[in-house]
């Protein structure tokens, strides 16, 4: 099996989630979008901001990672790339993860790193910014795999953001209560373990499934 | 038993055993369940503990959960079978079992809220673990079915459709386990327990027969639906050919 396929792939998602319409951009606006709204809504009492702010950033996070979902594979199927992955001898699956690690380095973990400034705007305590970042980080890359899965399923479907929504979300559910106990509990919970465990769950049964799906794109 | 599937995966000789099946299915299935129904809403005496005559709705609502997650397991099965053997009437199992199972989820968690009010005095409860997961099969159904109607060709939509009611499979008991850890108003399970089921006779008897009944109600719809696709196959396949005649 030969490496550069897959580093190729690796490089060229990320210049292309840099410079495509899917750059962090987007799902950085759409993220803070969503937290601006939820103090209109529910109100901007510094106490309910404290215990509401981390489940409401859980919340941003995984809309924010559905934003991108659809342009993930679309691109490539409509380029013709990914007739040429299929037939290269690195494994697709390979290839599908590279796609999803590097779309989470550009759309995910920008709003990890601006946990600490949210954290400050939504008077959520400062020892519980720590366990949240690394809820998010960890979190947010199972939202990816999930959602690639699905992102691949429906890559041939005109228009499918909102299928893929459909299709990802049952799969968020796991990772958004593992997550939402660690950001409360902290991280000698054991709720983190379990996060932990889901991320490798993830890591284990998406890239197949992504692969699979691919490959019926291809055809 | 495999002798028996074997046989069965060829359409003809499916649909001469549907052919006798669906009728002696609907039949069994609507006397075993009205037999259960009489039961409860007549024979059955109200259970304190339960809010009264709201149990007779556990007649309905515990068969249905059962129902769904059986449903959801042989929409997995029949996809696994077509995705490594490509026989074609497993994916027209699969297909004929999502609107079903969508229903019979929507039904348990439609009974559960009504039982739930008089019992636990909400219709809805989110802490509760098995409400949460039925919740969860009930989007697993309609994603499978939005995904296959929105792939253009049967194939793809087979194909598709296998991966998701794969993967679906797999998480399955990862997202039980996680709603699980929420704390639960429920009660804890009553008739599947090693030290024998903690439901009395005079209940027990009219669910599990009436279980059978709807048991066999849900084959004879999947049957009957599967049997609609492969004429459906059958029409377009001669219909094909006469017009390459003409």
């Amino acid at each position: 099996m030969r490496p550069a396929p897959i580093r190729r792939s690796f490089g060229q998602a990320l210049v292309e989630a840099w410079s495509g319409g899917a750059g962090s951009v987007l799902p950085f606006g759409f993220f803070s979008g969503t937290a601006m709204l939820v103090p209109f809504v529910l109100g901007s009492a510094p106490d309910r901001l404290a215990s509401i702010g981390p489940g409401m950033l859980w919340l941003a996070l995984a809309l924010a990672s559905l934003v991108t979902l659809e342009r993930m594979f679309q691109a490539d199927l409509q380029d013709g790339a990914l007739d040429l992955w299929v037939q290269e001898p690195a494994a697709i699956s390979l290839v599908a993860l590279t796609k999803v690690m590097a779309h989470w380095i550009v759309s995910g973990l920008p709003l990890v790193l601006l946990t600490p400034l949210y954290g400050l705007m939504f008077q959520i305590p400062i020892d519980t910014t720590v366990p949240a970042m690394m809820a998010f980080g960890l979190g947010g890359l199972t939202f990816f795999l999930w959602g690639g899965v699905a992102a691949a399923l429906a890559a041939s479907v005109a228009r499918g953001g909102l299928l893929i929504a459909l299709l990802a979300l049952p799969f968020y559910l796991p990772t958004m209560i593992f997550g939402g106990m660690t950001v409360q509990a902290g991280l000698e919970d054991p709720s983190f373990l379990f996060l932990l465990a889901s991320t490798l769950f993830a890591l284990g049964v998406a890239p197949p499934a992504m692969g699979a799906a691919l490959r019926l794109a291809a055809d | 038993m495999s002798g028996m599937w074997s046989f069965l995966a060829n359409p003809h000789r499916f649909l001469v055993f549907a052919r006798y099946a669906v009728p002696v299915s609907y039949g069994v299935g609507l006397c075993l369940f009205a037999w259960s129904l009489y039961q409860a809403l007549w024979r059955v005496p109200p259970d304190a503990l339960q809010g009264g005559d709201i149990i007779r709705g556990m007649f309905i609502h515990v068969p249905s959960a059962w129902l769904c997650m059986g449903l959801y397991l042989g929409l997995a099965i029949a996809s696994f079978v077509w995705f490594i053997w490509r026989h074609e009437l497993a994916d027209v199992a699969a297909r004929a079992i999502a609107p079903i199972g969508a229903t019979y989820t929507a039904l348990c968690l439609v009974t559960g809220a009504i039982w739930g009010k008089p019992t636990w005095g909400t219709w809805w409860l989110w802490d509760d673990p098995r409400i949460m997961s039925v919740l969860v099969l009930f989007f697993l159904f309609l994603g499978y079915m939005a995904l296959r109607s929105a792939l253009e060709t049967r194939q793809r939509a087979a194909r598709a459709g296998a991966i998701l009611a794969m993967v679906g499979a797999v998480n399955v008991p990862l997202i039980k386990f996680s709603v699980d850890i929420w704390s639960s108003l429920h009660q804890g399970p009553s008739v599947l327990r090693a030290e024998g089921p903690a439901m009395a006779d005079v209940y027990l008897h009219p669910l599990l027969i009436g279980f059978g009944g709807q048991a066999l109600l849900v084959s004879a719809m999947v049957l009957t639906l599967m049997r609609a696709e492969i004429f459906t196959q059958q029409g377009d396949r001669l219909m094909a050919r006469r017009l390459g005649e003409s």
